[in-house]
């Protein structure tokens, strides 16, 4: 089920630009790793790049490796298309499809992959991802009805079900929390909790509270100016991170100082 | 100066004159065309009521209905084999210019489809007649020699090739630019949030497409298409110059015996018309008038039914 990730030496290009550079990190299996930074500094552009969703904008491309269990995402005849459905990823908005209802938004992942799912087994698998997402409780009476209709919470944690449906190795988490209020952002933190025990978790935040609360390791991403590419500064434990941080800059921005 | 007054409270919000210039332009111009539909309407009907009431010529048929039944199925035959050809390949096109081709190449087929859209109903008339019907007629008797058993091909096939499927062809490339430019709209608006949830499924680019492109555009798609079924219906010249028409009820695509379409027959009898006749021939028009009045109805009713909210 879940797998680690080495990152190594990865750069990252749009065209010509350099976005990200010289980053490595290994990312723990059952953990959660916590990515951290100023806007613009690449942050997202790496988890991206983890399951090869940043080549959506043309001209995309890397240097370096990025291994899953020691397998290089990037290697020669690897299909971005096959790296997607090992590696699921939760948006910042939620974006459960809004012409499909709650049950086929759960289905979606697993239906490309297998056409010929029985009715039961259809069932029993919505009903364990939106279980696995804390969702079950609050849908089951209702999901024939569009995943559009939920709160921006609930469709959160569909898009979770939805993801988490096709046991993917890894969960990347793209500021899951950044467009919704205080309590659901409790419900999805908790829910990242129990995940854990089952996935290795990737997330990007803007919070830093957020951060310190899920996450087992932390990486802290800067950026030296606008046109310059984004660098990983420091990766480590969250606690020593947030309380100990070996270098001036993330003490400086985890005690707010700037960024 | 009132502005340096204390404003004592006021009941009415001082009217200004561009204010109110404008408003009078703007309620002008929505009551003009309300108006001019309305007198179309009402030109329609009092000029057809002698036609539908009253006798017609003995050669013409044996009621205004009868007479005007072969041109309506005409009419709605064409138009509905011009959809069956180009909504299809309307909507590939758009797929490829929004979601294939690389930036540069659908920016040049964007503007070769606007170009098309910009060509005059004669010079695709003059086409039809002088380029496709020659280069179809071997076609159309090779479909009735070795297809000749479905009814849409039985023989014998037209010698000009001035034949029905011709003349919904010239109607399906006509159509096309209208339905292709609307369908880019559509789909390039799709929300970027909902590709990428596809993407990050593990779906490919046509998946992808398939569960969430398509269904964002569903009620596009048929806008676009009434649209150009609009068209098809009231197109006049390229038909009236096409199609061999006889006046017939028929499903053959490729004989000679064509049904003729409502408008094709109004520009072609028109010029020699008198008494009934006129009468007759604006009487066809407001079937015609009516039956692009429900297809619009028809439409908007189905894209209410399908327009999802949701989707940012």
């Amino acid at each position: 089920m879940s797998k680690r990730i080495e990152i190594n030496d990865l750069d990252i290009y749009y065209g010509d630009f350099k976005a990200v550079e010289g980053v490595s990190v290994d990312i723990e299996p059952r953990a959660v790793t916590a990515f951290i930074g100023p806007s613009g500094c690449g942050k997202s552009t790496v988890l991206r790049s983890l399951n090869r969703m940043h080549e959506v904008i043309a001209g995309a491309w890397v240097d370096g490796e990025v291994l899953l269990d020691g397998a290089n995402l990037y290697g020669p005849g690897v299909d971005p298309v096959n790296v997607r459905r090992q590696i699921g990823m939760v948006f910042q908005r939620p974006n459960p499809f809004p012409t499909m209802t709650i049950r086929e938004n759960v289905l979606a992942g697993v239906l490309l992959n297998n056409r010929r799912m029985s009715k039961s087994d259809q069932d029993d698998l919505v009903e364990r991802s939106l279980r696995g997402a804390n969702l079950w409780n609050e849908v089951k009476d209702r999901l024939g009805v569009p995943g559009s209709g939920l709160s921006g919470g609930q469709q959160q944690r569909l898009c979770i079900a939805r993801a988490i449906a096709v046991s993917p190795d890894v969960l990347l988490m793209d500021e899951p929390c950044s467009a919704l209020d205080p309590i659901s952002t409790l419900a999805i933190e908790d829910l990242i909790e129990e995940l854990k025990t089952e996935y290795t978790i990737v997330i990007v935040t803007h919070n830093m509270q957020q951060a310190s609360r899920v996450s087992d390791k932390t990486a802290f991403f800067n950026i030296a100016g606008t046109g310059k590419p984004g660098k990983l500064i420091e990766f480590d434990e969250t606690a020593k991170i947030f309380s100990n941080p070996s270098v001036q800059s993330t003490e400086d921005y985890v005690s707010g100082r700037f960024g | 100066m009132t502005t340096a007054a204390p404003a004592a409270p006021r009941a009415a919000v001082k009217n200004r004159p561009a204010d109110i210039v404008f408003k009078a332009v703007s309620t002008t111009a929505g009551v003009l065309i309300l108006i001019a539909l309305g007198g179309v309407a009402l030109f329609l009907v009092v000029q057809a009521v002698p036609a539908i009431i009253g006798p017609i010529p003995e050669e013409e048929g044996a009621n205004f209905w009868a007479w005007v039944w072969p041109l309506t199925f005409g009419t709605l035959w064409s138009a509905l084999l011009a959809m069956v050809m180009a909504v299809p390949l309307a909507v590939s096109i758009a797929l490829f210019i929004t979601h294939y081709a690389p930036r540069k190449l659908a920016q040049f087929l964007g503007y070769l489809i606007d170009l098309l859209a910009a060509i005059p109903s004669v010079i695709y008339g003059l086409w039809g007649i002088a380029v496709l019907a020659p280069f179809f007629q071997p076609g159309y008797i090779w479909l009735a020699q070795n297809l000749g058993w479905l009814p849409l091909f039985s023989p014998p096939a037209s010698g000009t090739g001035r034949t029905i499927l011709t003349a919904s062809v010239v109607l399906a490339v006509m159509v096309l630019p209208i339905i292709t430019a609307l369908c880019r709209e559509i789909f390039l608006q799709t929300p970027r949030l909902n590709e990428e949830a596809a993407l990050a499924l593990g779906a490919t680019r046509w998946e992808m497409i398939k569960m969430a492109v398509l269904p964002h555009g569903r009620s596009g798609i048929i806008a676009s298409s009434i649209l150009g079924l609009g068209r098809a219906l009231g197109e006049t010249m390229a038909v009236a110059m096409v199609l061999a028409s006889s006046g017939v009820v028929s499903l053959v695509l490729i004989g000679s015996q064509n049904p003729s379409t409502i408008a094709a027959n109004i520009a072609l009898r028109f010029p020699e018309a008198h008494g009934i006749t006129v009468n007759m021939l604006i009487g066809s028009g407001l079937v015609l008038f009516a039956i692009t009045l429900l297809v619009n109805a028809i439409s908007r009713w189905i894209i209410a039914k399908t327009t999802v909210d949701g989707g940012r």
